[in-house]
């Protein structure tokens, strides 16, 4: 049966914000419409960026949009998450971003200062990441059909030698190693957004991963199983996604979770979990046992990797799930949201 | 975190834990009820159950706010909050609760003035900055939210603020608790007392549970050690065959209760002859509406409230689940038709709900992990 | 209805003595301190926050006796079964 004549798996009347969470319901829309309609059949399981053959040499390629509110916020903008956003996904698959494209969609009536300052950041990122944005386009739009603008942007890389990255490839015993503190983005947006009156020192941790990357590969490149780099829906969703795809289980220690003082008292606050959270500067990896200390050292001298932390272990059970345990011997499941997560108070 | 972390410290966990098992013996099976949402939600974020023995059974009450609120007042205060100049002002908890023609979060996707407050005063502040709309705040909560929404209001009429009004479904826990009492199908040795509520009430509330209805009841903080502190007393005083109230979670809980709280609270509000539990039905006398002082802060006296009334499932056991009669996987519709992401019942929605807490977090621990040998 | 945390009184504000700046590690946020006008909280002092109202002050010193109780739980138990190992009931 072809892929086009199929029936959807996909059965919710109309999309909702949860579908863009990047949650459960992000998960449903892209695997029961858009993969069995665009990917094929053939495809195996979904990761960050896709491989294309051009005259046999295997290219990277990505694409993420970008819709923030506030545009601004401590740490960054929507123009570096643009960029680094790409090169991220782009590394976490094992390849060097060569060049980005660009897409912006406009808001008629947005000031050029505040387009002016975006491309800026845009530009400055690229840099920093040694990245050429090489072409772009630009769409403008009547006021109140866009949140002020929205960016897209296509990455293209190349895949460094020497890792093969697989879920398939995970088996029980291998470390999960995280790059450094985690919810350090989403909770700057949430207060950056400033409904709920609560300050801190607090910054996107926006930035390139690549890096980090480098060093890990270099250090521990065969060893390497599989990466991510956990944005919206935060490490939760990652490891779940993991943990489904090799239906094997993803046990974390509880106190070997790097979290930061401001970040830990939002979540108590406002009754989230760090896991939930979203990140631009951080990533996960997969590790074989061999290579775990190798690859936690080469990321600890790395610059910016010096927070980098094992936080866990694959273990055969409990399978598909995300277990976080504690000393104590108590442990609790981690789901994926459905949507965003939200603030409760009871 | 002061006064957070000293009560997660692992190795005083593990020496009640085994207390607990010291004391808790083998013979004989406790059934314990922890009334307040809160104290189910501890439970499963610090996995108390692993380290609790077999015979002690936690069994969750009905203390949850956001599932024991009719479907038909959400529809009700998504009604008025159609008319153009109303903001609708609610806590995160109640966003996703399904209303009949949808949730808060997707009447916000398709247009409505939606908005998530951390606090009452967050609600009033909107109302402030608004002076051309109207807040309609969604009140819910036990004892424990009521003073503060109350507070809000005084403050509101005090400075002359009209654009504003409460939405007002907050109810009190001891009716609940009868009720819960009251159930033939109950069988019950102790209760953990809701701590956060008893900052508001007090203790001497819980005292017919312990003299009339035999049961010992011990006050509880949230944190592990509070709760495992309050296991201990309860087992002490069940091996003695004592019923007292005791209070555990001395730091905070005063006895005489915040008696600020409660002139507020009846300064605002007067108690309801009757109000409808979702799932545990029409119980008097047992929530709270806004008193004549303060009618013009009353969206239910403001505006047009439809009134509408939505009957759950007959195949939806919300009741016999918030009851602690059954266990959520025990309802026909768990994980088939209620799940977190297509919930029917309001246990399936709130994060701290039985439902959704199982579902999270128990239903898919399928091996016994061998958490003992993890470093 | 559970949702509280303690948190540190960081100032009082100077034109409205109900409200103040508490601290959660680093967090901080103005929260009204109308239901404890009793016994009003000092720049310092430890609440228990809950929808940005302080409900009640946190005893120190309770929490401290709670600390201390919980680490003599067992041992008087411990005691009594060392002293049962060395036979020493059998005394009586």
């Amino acid at each position: 049966m072809l892929a086009e004549s199929a029936p959807l798996r996909f059965r919710d009347p109309q999309i909702e914000m949860a579908h863009g969470a990047g949650g459960k319901a992000s998960r449903k829309l892209v695997e029961g419409l858009f993969a069995p309609l665009l990917f094929g059949p053939a495809r195996g399981p979904l990761g960050d960026a896709a491989q294309v053959n051009v005259d046999g040499t295997a290219v990277a390629i990505t694409t993420d949009s970008f819709v923030v509110s506030p545009l601004r916020f401590p740490g960054g903008s929507i123009g570096e998450l643009a960029v680094n956003g790409t090169v991220n996904d782009l590394a976490v698959s094992g390849a060097r971003a060569e060049a980005l494209v660009v897409t912006f969609v406009l808001e008629a009536g947005l000031s050029t200062a505040v387009l002016e300052a975006e491309v800026r950041a845009m530009a400055k990122a690229a840099r920093v990441a040694g990245v050429r944005i090489a072409a772009g386009d630009t769409k403008v739009v009547e006021h109140g059909k866009a949140d002020k603008m929205y960016v897209t942007t296509t990455g293209i890389g190349r895949f460094l030698p020497g890792v093969v990255l697989d879920p398939r490839s995970v088996h029980p015993g291998d470390k999960i190693l995280l790059s450094g503190p985690i919810g350090d983005h989403g909770i700057t947006i949430l207060l950056a957004r400033g409904e709920l009156d609560l300050e801190a020192d607090l910054r996107s941790d926006t930035r390139s991963v690549f890096p980090l990357v480098e060093s890990l590969i270099a250090a521990a490149g065969p060893g390497i199983r599989w990466m991510r780099d956990p944005t919206r829906g935060g490490a939760a969703t990652s490891l779940n996604e993991l943990a489904r795809d090799c239906a094997l289980g993803m046990v974390l220690f509880e106190d070997r979770i790097p979290v930061r003082d401001p970040v830990r008292g939002a979540c108590e606050l406002l009754g989230l979990d760090p896991l939930h959270i979203a990140n631009e500067g951080q990533f996960l990896a997969v590790v074989s046992p061999g290579h775990a200390d190798a690859a936690l050292s080469a990321l600890r001298l790395a610059p910016g990797g010096h927070e980098a932390r094992i936080i866990g272990e694959v273990r055969e059970e409990p399978s598909g799930t995300v277990l976080v345990t504690t000393r104590y011997g108590g442990g609790r499941i981690v789901d994926m949201l459905v949507g965003d997560p939200l603030p409760r108070i009871c | 975190m002061k006064f957070v972390d000293e009560f997660r410290e692992p190795e005083l966990i593990s020496k009640t834990a085994e207390e607990i098992r010291r004391l808790a013996g083998r013979e004989r099976h406790y059934r314990m009820m922890e009334v307040c949402g809160g104290h189910t939600h501890a439970i499963y974020r610090f996995g108390l159950k692993d380290i609790l023995p077999e015979n002690i059974e936690l069994i969750h009450g009905p203390g949850c706010p956001v599932c024991v609120l009719p479907m038909g007042r959400i529809d009700d205060a998504l009604a008025i909050a159609q008319r153009p100049d109303i903001i609708f002002a609610a806590f995160g908890d109640m966003m996703r609760v399904p209303g009949t023609q949808g949730s808060p979060l997707e009447h916000k996707a398709r247009g409505l003035d939606v908005r998530i407050v951390y606090s009452p005063s967050d609600a009033l502040k909107l109302a402030r900055l608004n002076p051309g709309k109207h807040v309609m705040f969604f009140a819910i909560g036990f004892e424990t939210t009521a003073p503060s929404t109350a507070l809000t209001m005084m403050r509101a009429k005090t400075e002359g603020i009209r654009n504003f009004s409460v939405f007002c479904n907050h109810v009190n826990i001891i009716p609940a608790i009868r009720a819960i009492l009251d159930s033939p199908d109950m069988r019950l040795d102790a209760f953990i007392g809701p701590g956060h509520v008893s900052t508001v009430i007090g203790c001497r509330p819980y005292e017919w549970i312990a003299q009339n209805e035999h049961k010992p009841i011990v006050v509880s903080g949230f944190e592990p050690l509070d709760m495992l502190q309050s296991i201990v007393m309860l087992l002490r005083q069940l091996r003695e065959g004592k019923a007292r109230v005791e209070n555990q979670y001395k730091r905070v809980v005063p006895w005489e209760g915040n008696r600020a709280a409660l002139k507020a609270m009846a300064e605002v509000f007067q108690v309801r002859p009757y109000f409808e539990w979702r799932g545990l039905g029409f119980i008097s006398q047992s929530a709270l509406r806004v008193n004549e002082r303060y009618a013009d802060w009353d969206a239910e006296q403001l505006f047009e409230v439809p009134g509408i009334r939505v009957t759950d499932p007959k195949a939806a056991q919300c009741g016999e689940v918030l009851k602690g009669v059954l266990k959520p996987h025990q309802c026909k519709l768990f994980g088939r038709e209620c799940t977190p992401e297509h919930p029917v019942g309001a246990l399936m929605v709130s994060s701290e709900g039985s439902c959704a807490a199982y579902h999270n977090y128990e239903h898919r621990k399928t091996a016994m992990v061998s958490l003992a040998s993890i470093a | 209805m559970c949702l509280a945390i303690p948190g540190r009184i960081v100032e009082i504000s100077a034109e409205n003595p109900e409200s103040a700046l508490v601290d959660v590690v680093g967090v901080r946020r103005k929260i009204d301190l109308g239901l404890l006008q009793a016994d009003k909280p000092a720049p310092g002092d430890w609440v228990l926050i809950h929808v940005g109202f302080a409900m009640s002050k946190i005893s120190e010193q309770d929490a401290a006796d709670q600390m201390s109780t919980l680490r003599v739980l067992g041992e008087i138990e411990g005691a009594m079964q060392e002293a049962q190992g060395y036979g020493l009931e059998d005394l009586n």
